[in-house]
């Protein structure tokens, strides 16, 4: 799953595969349509328990039920931890490409720096460009390249908190791949996802890309300084976010002009304050 | 989406499990997922054959088990089925849907050697 550092996982090949199907033509068609329903109460991968003549080379079933994501959620988990420990307060902030994430960042650290510490985790799939333009602001920043990772996970995310070592009780951004699909699926941990929508895309983002939407507990909309120009229907646009998650929080906000900035702002110090009283 | 890295952590699980139940080869597997979960059947077969190769799963027959979408609709108070996420309910039209079944991406179980 690491597509970052090459940790290993998923690319381990254990030898000794040899001969791919060898003679094994015999009759493992038992059906396979039983649906393992209650009835036989198999340890879900405990090995040694698992009986097993030596020596004895079968085909044989073994049950796994496991979730495919729990890998992912257990790195998520552990930083999880992490954060709680230090009562830190950690935002996924997801977004198509171009939705001024970046922007909004850098206007929001420059704003409240003197305020809070605070770190930032920048992915993307090239270029060290994001985490330089944070550093610029004087705040640290660790940029993650996913290759062709589509989106940042649990396990790259615990990487960079090594290298990042946040302060006790700061304030962690973590600025997610731009894509609107994918990072809803991956937990790295964080208290809230942000979705960063501007108005310069359309209002139905939310019904196209309703995973994300349904995942995140806040959504900016940004670039409201530009409404005077655009046909975008901010009424419809929020309906359509509350549509597929009753419960997500609409701000409106201009990174650039500044509007709606201190609602934010507002949101992320009660936040911070929920996160420092009793972790994440 | 994401269907390599979902692969990946498909073989990640495969070669733990290798180690604590003692199998050198993964003849079958069986996947089960839902149709909420998100993931693009074709894309998956396509990314297991890849991610597989040279492993102890090269070769491994894939065998997808889909289940159904369900969801319990508040104003009908029953049990409806639903074929995308965030549809609204086909008795009554309302979006308040709480999702019951569906979103499984899991391994069920295989077929060792």
């Amino acid at each position: 799953m690491c597509t970052v550092c090459g940790c290993g996982e998923g690319e381990t090949t254990i030898e000794g595969k040899s001969a791919e199907s060898h003679d094994h033509s015999h009759n493992h068609s038992h059906g396979h349509s039983h649906d393992h329903s209650g009835g036989h109460n198999h340890d879900y991968g405990q090995g040694p328990a698992h009986a097993h003549a030596p020596g004895l080379s079968q085909t044989r079933m073994v049950q796994i039920e496991q979730d495919i994501l729990s890998k992912n959620n257990t790195y998520a988990a552990a930083n999880r931890q992490f954060f709680a420990e230090h009562q830190m307060l950690t935002l996924n902030l997801v977004s198509s490409p171009g939705s001024g994430k970046t922007t909004l960042l850098i206007r929001t650290i420059t704003d409240l720096k003197e305020q809070c510490a605070m770190t930032v985790i920048e992915g993307d799939q090239q270029t060290a460009n994001d985490a330089e333009r944070i550093r610029e602001t004087g705040v640290k920043a660790i940029q993650v390249n996913t290759g062709k990772g589509c989106h940042l996970d649990g396990h790259m995310v615990g990487h960079a908190l090594e290298a990042l070592e946040p302060e006790d009780k700061s304030l962690l951004f973590i600025e997610n791949v731009g894509n609107l699909v994918c990072p809803a699926a991956f937990d790295l941990g964080e208290a809230h996802k942000v979705v960063i929508l501007s108005v310069t895309e359309g209002e139905d983002k939310p019904l196209k890309y309703p995973d994300m939407f349904h995942a995140a507990d806040l959504m900016l909309l940004n670039k409201v300084d530009l409404l005077p120009h655009l046909n975008f229907d901010v009424a419809q646009c929020i309906e359509n976010a509350k549509r597929v998650n009753p419960r997500i929080k609409v701000l409106q906000v201009s990174a650039t002009s500044g509007e709606g900035m201190d609602d934010w702002y507002g949101w992320l110090k009660a936040s911070h304050q929920l996160a420092m009283v009793g972790g994440n | 989406m994401h269907e390599i890295s979902i692969c990946e952590g498909i073989l990640q699980l495969i070669e733990e499990q290798a180690v604590e139940q003692n199998y050198k080869t993964v003849e079958t597997i069986w996947l089960e997922i839902g149709p909420l979960a998100g993931v693009e059947l074709e894309a998956l077969r396509f990314g297991f054959d890849v991610v597989t190769k040279g492993s102890l799963a090269e070769n491994a027959k894939l065998e997808i088990v889909e289940t159904t979408g369900e969801a319990w609709c508040m104003p009908c108070q029953k049990s409806v089925m639903v074929a995308k996420q965030f549809d609204a309910c086909p008795l009554c039209g309302s979006y308040q849907l709480q999702i019951t079944g569906g979103n499984e991406l899991r391994i069920k179980e295989m077929e060792v050697n």
